[in-house]
């Protein structure tokens, strides 16, 4: 087969070209052609077509996530925002915090180990990119029902995955999620998070700038791995130069990733590199064309020199492939030495493979001819923009209309009793500990906090103490009631968290999980719940500092619930300060903080215990949000509490629950006056926390809420080997222990 | 003058950062050494942190034993210089044979990551007289490869010379025989164990116990004794 060159493109206009089978539109690849003012070359095409894809160009979703750069808080910590590899945040000192959600949903239920073992790989590069050394990476992940035997087959494989790469990278594992629902059967949801440290003066940006400049790239070689999706494999442009089948999944090295990035951490130390970008999805054609569009010149590369694993690739796709443990570097020729030296004491491979030109043309070269020939910004940054037609759902308002307040609840105390027992040991508000104790949280020698605290907590700085907290928090039945109101309950979740650990929320990530942008209901949901989200965040007053986008989890017509997942930074000035969710001192009083009203919509109870869901969720109230995390912000500066826990999924009895399990003392509550039994202990009220109190403490506490106009009400005291419910039921702290540390490894071990 | 500690880096190792604080935190001076480095820097003791070497290819600990650092230390600990070896650096030390038997795969396949209670068995070791022989501990425990076997007469050598240094207590966390968690050489200056004590060194981090820092403080009075 003869190379399609740029020269035999123009001198054959009329050629047929697999672009349908590359995932492009009709009017997408007549556009290429415009752009061009001729046929694209095969491997032109190959660059359009994954950077055009949904998944690197956005173009369904660009239009609605535009709002998290236009409603933006005044936030004096935003130093990097939208649109680099990842956002970065001052947390002071002269520290910067880099930190960002990605999914790799598909790819995980294809091959769950090496999906999501890839998918912890992909973000930890996207960290180190930005110059920062990766301290902790978290994971909130979604599976089918417990009990499914599909579920058997996914869950344990990304869990091992997950273990399997971030161990090995020496990252401690310190929060994320693990939620099952049936919806989520044929999409898991592999959400991967990494949080990122460096100095101001670290921060790198993506962009090839300064001609003469070297284009490097550094890292495993490349092989026939994650090549842009089945359908390109299908492709007969590509079949005669290469084995016909391979595999779309990536296969990850993190023995070379941990290379990887002691190499760069070491080159960034010498400061000698002027621009970096990661390998991910889209891998060569993302890197060449995202750095090269975002600098002021062009770049010329050298495709042939590209180290191969199989010397068999077509151009076409090394530039599709997505093997993992890549990074790509723009360096100023007088330091290509030293770089050099670097990867030679670390054994990573590094390869001079172009460098940055005048003009503005990307331009690609395969043993001397040229094979592409484009504007970067055509391919990187100037894709095809969707406006997606919405509708709110037909089927919204009967969803709605369902109310789940009014469904049968328990008609005495031993029945209120089963159920909450139940409850405790029902798959989502069981522990996770046989999942999370297969992740390192100690590596690296910083953990504070961890899993199953709300927050996870790494120490930035020894010296002061200085420490960053991150909690990730969604909930898709929520969000399925009401995507606005979804969104925001999962911001207000991850905000409580990381307030209630004692760290000052300071911005955002997200990963927005949604079924097929082109389904109008979908594309509604996905509407509301950004809107949701970017006013959310405008009034609490953290943005949104970057993100991730996964549609298409659906399987055939039904889409997965709607899940929008949060990721909340923040601050601590002090980590000795720190508030975990234990209770352990008796004699402490127990706190109730916020409003509790009857709301069942979407709770863990309707779902346990009635296999429901239907009516509208807890309602919002962001103004609240704020105040109860500056009063548990305040109290844990002041050592007024000493242990604190949010309230969510479960409500009371399980934030409770997991206290005294947590710290091996039991608790005896009295229903308040106002509230029954059921309420109290069930309720999902949003803006809620329990807080445990010593009494030499209770009177300033109070004080301080009644100050700030926050409800506080004692509701009981830490203390005996039980949780007691005045005047309902007593379940000894053995009992609830079995019940809830037994059904996880009961269902998967 | 303090002592010196060397702490091995090689291409996968993760602890070795966490493990020059523990020396640091103890009052040692910490000093990194390089794998493809022959040279130890003249340090008085090594440890060999965790981590997956060489990305535990072939086998945990097999192709480090082979890089230069580690003819060296052969060589050292065998002349009598203290070596601790914390997990995969345990691993290490037995496919160098300076101690006796190896490491499996966890009897439940998985990878294990728990704060584990252990007991000190002696404290006539070089890395652990700051114990009480008999004392109870809990250090973090994380590996995957984790399963102590050897067989039955090199155990009864070991219990019968007192050289098992630490059993899992409550739970054996991978089904290592015997409990075993580590043990020392004959001569008490080569000590390997797969929990971490390098990360329960400062209260509030990790586990919030500081039952790790004895390993490091015994060393460091040891070496400052000795001048």
């Amino acid at each position: 087969m003869t190379l399609d060159t740029v020269k035999h493109a123009t001198e054959t206009p009329e050629a047929a070209q697999p672009w349908k089978e590359l995932g492009l539109k009709e009017d997408e690849y007549t556009r290429i052609r415009e752009i061009l003012g001729r046929r694209p070359t095969g491997a032109e095409l190959a660059m359009y077509s994954v950077m055009w894809s949904e998944h690197c160009s956005y173009k369904s979703s660009k239009v609605h996530l535009k709002q998290f750069g236009e409603k933006i808080p005044e936030n004096d910590a935003m130093l990097v925002g939208i649109g680099e590899n990842a956002g970065v945040v001052d947390v002071g000192q002269g520290y910067a915090v880099t930190f960002k959600v990605e999914s790799h949903n598909h790819p995980s239920y294809i091959e769950p180990y090496q999906g999501a073992a890839t998918g912890v790989g992909g973000i930890v590069r996207d960290i180190l990119a930005m110059g920062a050394r990766p301290v902790a990476v978290v994971d909130p992940l979604r599976f089918g029902a417990a009990d499914h035997p599909d579920t058997k087959r996914v869950l344990p494989g990304v869990v091992a995955g997950i273990g399997g790469y971030g161990n090995c990278l020496g990252l401690p594992n310190i929060g994320g999620e693990v939620v099952f629902d049936s919806c989520y059967q044929g999409n898991p949801l592999v959400n991967a998070g990494c949080i990122g440290v460096m100095k101001h003066e670290d921060i790198h940006l993506a962009k090839a700038s300064g001609t003469g400049n070297k284009v490097i790239l550094y890292g495993a070689r490349t092989g026939g791995d994650g090549i842009g999706g089945v359908s390109v494999l299908a492709s007969e442009t590509f079949e005669s130069t290469g084995p016909a089948k391979r595999p779309a999944v990536q296969v990850g090295d993190p023995f070379q990733e941990k290379l990887l990035i002691e190499c760069t951490l070491e080159i960034f130390g010498e400061k000698l590199v002027a621009g970096i970008q990661d390998l991910g999805g889209a891998g060569l054609s993302c890197a060449t064309s995202e750095l090269a569009s975002a600098g002021s010149g062009g770049m010329r590369v050298e495709l042939d020199t590209v180290p191969l694993r199989d010397a068999t690739l077509s151009p076409e796709e090394i530039l599709m492939s997505e093997s993992q443990e890549r990074m790509c570097a723009v360096v100023e020729p007088g330091k290509v030495d030293r770089f050099m030296e670097i990867c030679e004491k670390w054994d990573v491979i590094a390869t001079v493979i172009g460098e940055v030109t005048e003009g503005e043309r990307l331009e690609i070269f395969w043993h001397g001819e040229q094979i592409v020939d484009v504007p970067p910004r055509t391919v990187a940054h100037e894709g095809p923009v969707y406006h997606r037609p919405f509708a709110r759902p037909s089927w919204q308002d009967v969803l709605q209309a369902d109310d789940a307040n009014k469904l049968a609840r328990p008609a005495n105390s031993a029945e209120l009793k089963e159920q909450i027992l139940k409850l405790v040991a029902s798959p989502n508000q069981a522990s996770k500990a046989w999942i999370t104790d297969q992740y390192d949280r100690f590596v690296q020698g910083n953990t504070i906090l961890a899993q199953p605290e709300d927050a996870g907590m790494v120490r930035v700085d020894e010296e002061s103490n200085l420490g960053v907290a991150m909690a990730t928090d969604g909930n898709g039945r929520y969000a399925k009631l009401d995507p606005y109101a979804g969104a925001q309950l999962a911001l207000a979740e991850s905000y409580r968290n990381v307030a209630a650990s004692g760290a000052k929320p300071l911005a955002i990530s997200n990963c927005l999980n949604f079924g097929s942008p082109e389904d109008p209901d979908v594309m509604w949901q996905f509407a509301e719940a950004t809107r949701g989200l970017a006013d959310g965040c405008l009034q609490l007053g953290t943005p949104v500092t970057g993100g991730n986008v996964s549609l298409y989890n659906q399987t055939g017509e039904t889409a997965i619930h709607p899940t929008p997942v949060v990721a909340v930074l923040g601050v601590i000035d002090d980590v000795t300060r720190r508030t975990p969710i234990a209770f352990k001192e008796e004699g402490q009083l127990l706190y109730l903080l916020g409003d509790t009203h009857e709301e069942f919509g979407g709770s863990a109870w309707s779902q346990v215990v009635h296999d429901h869901l239907g009516g509208l969720p807890p309602k919002v109230d962001l103004e609240r949000e704020r105040l109860l995390g500056e009063i548990l912000i305040s109290a844990s500066r002041d050592g007024m509490i000493d242990a604190a826990h949010d309230l969510s999924d479960g409500g009371l009895i399980q934030a409770v629950v997991e206290s005294c399990l947590r710290g091996g003392a039991g608790a005896r509550l009295v229903v308040p006056d106002g509230l029954d039994a059921f309420t109290f202990l069930l309720s999902e009220s949003a803006g809620r926390a329990v807080v445990s109190v010593p009494r030499s403490e209770e009177l300033r506490f109070t004080d301080m809420c009644g100050a700030r106009g926050l409800p506080a009400t004692r509701i009981g005291v830490v203390d005996g080997g039980a949780v007691e419910v005045q005047g309902e039921f007593a379940l000894s702290l053995d009992e609830l222990r079995a019940a809830h540390a037994e059904t996880i490894p009961g269902l998967f071990a | 003058m303090t002592a010196r500690i060397g702490v091995v880096t090689f291409p996968g190792t993760l602890d070795d950062r966490d493990t020059q604080r523990a020396v640091r935190v103890a009052g040692a001076e910490a000093v990194p050494l390089w794998h493809r480095d022959k040279d130890l820097k003249q340090v008085d003791a090594v440890v060999l942190p965790g981590g997956f070497s060489y990305g535990d290819y072939l086998r945990a600990g097999a192709i480090s034993r082979f890089s230069p650092v580690m003819e060296s230390v052969i060589e050292q600990a065998k002349a009598g210089m203290p070596v601790l070896g914390i997990c995969n650096g345990f691993q290490v030390l037995t496919e160098t044979h300076l101690l006796p038997g190896a490491m499996l795969r966890n009897n439940h396949l998985h990878f294990i990551c728990r704060d584990q209670k252990l007991r000190v068995e002696t404290n006539s070791t070089a890395w652990t007289a700051d114990y009480e022989t008999g004392q109870e501990i809990s250090i973090p425990l994380k590996n995957i490869d984790g399963r102590y076997v050897a067989d039955e007469r090199t155990l009864d050598m070991l219990e019968a010379e007192g050289r098992v240094a630490f059993r899992y207590l409550d739970v054996n966390p991978n089904g290592s025989l015997r409990d075993i968690a580590g043990i020392t050489n004959e001569a008490g200056n080569v000590v390997g164990l797969m929990p971490h004590p390098e990360h329960a060194v400062e209260p509030l981090i990790g586990t919030g116990r500081t039952d790790g820092l004895g390993f490091f403080t015994s060393i460091l009075k040891k070496l400052v004794d000795a001048r």
